[in-house]
């Protein structure tokens, strides 16, 4: 099976985005249709940046089971209180560091949510954040 | 018409099988087997990284010869503008021009005209506010080439617009046959070019099922040249030269700046191309307007093909640019030019799939499994010695059926070693 999990650390923004690029390096060798790799692109980038702007750290994980690609991310907390608001377009709680790197728009949950076929979140306050998303290889969204 | 065809190519007799252009291919399009380099045909991208880092001389650009001119009646020269920036003490655009003339050709139109051209359009399509953002500019083969490898869902933020060097050409053919009644197959139009990548532009177009360029000269062979004809020619007044917006399409930002986009990104040498490549797939700078992509460092004036350095180069085209007059690039291509010639392309860019492992899903999926299993036991030093650029593309190599595990010298040297102790263990035993 395809796997390969990265480790991703709170507030390393040296490393930050080699994850996704090595998910998307992998996946165009396989010869993944271009707009499902878009989507995967976006959302995969997303997803690393929130772990090193929100996370205590944590990790994230591709594999490809059944003709989806699934993309996992799980942290070390601090957890989402409300996740309804966080879901919210605009809603960000990234510190200035992040907001002076160009992040926290408060697109990221709603970016990903938007480009996955699947998409669930869970989430402890004081323990961590769990998001799961599956891409169809057969590209069905958007064409 | 060649798809295969590629101005970059090795003169094996030049090269003495090292690994220096092996490590700097961005494309990872070169092997080392047996004392010499072979580059990959279909992943090459002819951005000249090898020719420029060759020490030895090994890596060439096939260009056409001077006397390719002789071919045709009416030979029309369209200089690429860096090649303003080549030579000291030029007092302007119009006396470079003339030289060109001298060493014969019947007439001269500027690439930086065809560069108005374009931007004009680029201009009139910002306008529109109808484009996925950002555009990204077609000028510079090389990096369409890498978006259609690498980058493949990019290609629709491509700007549907031939390169300065097309228009430039299918203008002077049109005007010189009508203004000196002319048979069109009588005219010969030659770039004169500072890269390999617009070469192979010509003879393998993107977007375009025909070019309308004749020949490619090198300005490194024109620069012989002309030397000598410049050293002794009177000043030629500049008059109808492209605009300084045009000329600037030489140097790297020139284009941008040309465009007048609101939010715009200029980013020249491949590699630096790339990684921000990389970053507008990650939808991060989805907020720009338009982006360049220069494969060169400094942009064309960097080209491998170029006489001076980029630096010296630059800095001249900027002192040429500032004696033009400046005017409207409205002015100076009227409505009239751009609805008479079809600039737009003619053909789909195609996504080049040669980077995947295998036509079907599954297939590459049962190949990546085995690179992988592969690259865990390699030593992960990415020296190159096997021939490969990098342990991955070893493994990726060994899948294909090109090598085999003891080509990687530290899996034989560790082999080695436990034969050695065999032998050791085999001579000590005693006879019973």
């Amino acid at each position: 099976m395809i796997q390969a999990k990265y480790s991703v650390q709170k507030g390393d923004y040296l490393r930050a985005g080699e994850a996704s690029a090595d998910i998307k390096r992998v996946l165009k060798r396989l010869g993944i249709e271009g707009t499902v790799l878009r989507r995967i692109s976006v959302a995969a980038y997303e997803v690393e940046m929130n772990l090193v702007i929100h996370s205590m750290g944590g990790n994230m994980e591709m594999f490809i089971k059944d003709d989806t690609i699934w993309i996992v991310s799980k942290d070390e907390g601090p957890g989402i209180k409300d996740i309804e608001k966080a879901m919210t377009a605009g809603y960000s709680t990234a510190d200035s560091v992040a907001q002076g790197m160009g992040f926290g728009a408060g697109m990221g949950l709603p970016n990903m949510k938007r480009n996955a076929d699947k998409f669930t979140i869970d989430s402890t306050p004081g323990l961590g954040t769990e998001i799961t998303m599956g891409f169809s290889i057969k590209g069905n969204c958007d064409g | 018409m060649d798809k295969r065809f590629h101005s970059v190519t090795l003169d094996a007799s030049r090269c003495k099988g090292c690994t220096k252009c092996l490590k700097k291919c961005p494309m990872e399009a070169i092997r080392v087997r047996e004392g010499r380099a072979y580059i990959l045909d279909e992943r090459c991208i002819d951005c000249g990284e090898c020719i420029r880092t060759c020490s030895y001389h090994a890596k060439v650009a096939m260009t056409d010869d001077f006397s390719i001119i002789e071919k045709y009646k009416y030979k029309i020269a369209i200089p690429a503008p860096s090649l303003y920036g080549q030579f000291n003490r030029i007092k302007n655009i119009a006396t470079i021009l003339e030289a060109l003339k001298r060493i014969g050709f019947t007439e001269v139109y500027e690439v930086a005209k065809g560069a108005d051209v374009v931007t004009r359009f680029v201009r009139e399509k910002l306008k529109s506010g109808d484009y996925p953002r950002p555009l990204i500019s077609s000028a510079c083969p090389a990096v369409t080439r890498m978006i259609q490898l690498k980058f493949p869902t990019l290609i629709p933020n491509i700007i549907n617009v031939r390169q300065p060097m097309e228009v430039a050409a299918m203008i002077a053919k049109k005007e010189f046959a009508k203004k000196h009644n002319a048979n069109p197959e009588d005219i010969g139009v030659f770039f004169i070019t500072p890269c390999a990548a617009k070469v192979t532009a010509i003879r393998n177009p993107i977007g375009q099922s025909k070019s309308e360029v004749d020949g490619a000269i090198s300005i490194i062979d024109i620069y012989a040249r002309l030397f000598p004809v410049l050293q002794n020619i009177e000043e030629v007044e500049n008059k109808d030269i492209a605009t300084p917006c045009g000329v600037a399409w030489a140097n790297a930002g020139g284009e941008t700046l040309a465009a007048k986009a609101n939010r715009s990104l200029s980013v020249d040498g491949i590699e630096n191309v790339m990684h921000v490549l990389e970053e507008l797939e990650n939808g991060k700078l989805s907020n720009l307007d338009y982006f360049e992509g220069a494969a060169c460092p400094g942009g064309c004036v960097g080209g491998p093909l170029t006489y001076e350095n980029q630096y010296v180069a630059r800095n001249r085209v900027i002192h040429l640019t500032d004696k033009l007059k400046p005017i409207h690039i409205s002015e100076a291509v009227p409505n009239s030019v751009l609805n008479s010639y079809n600039l737009e392309l003619d053909e789909a860019i195609c996504a080049n799939n040669s980077m995947q492992l295998a036509g079907e899903v599954s297939s590459a999926i049962e190949k990546m499994e085995k690179i992988n299993e592969i690259t865990e036991k390699l030593p992960g030093y990415d020296c190159g010695s096997c021939g490969s650029p990098t342990c991955q593309s070893f493994a990726e190599d060994i899948v294909r059926g090109y090598y085999s595990m003891t080509d990687c010298i530290f899996i034989l040297r560790d082999r080695l070693k436990v034969m050695a102790q065999q032998m050791v263990d085999m001579s000590n035993t005693k006879r019973e």
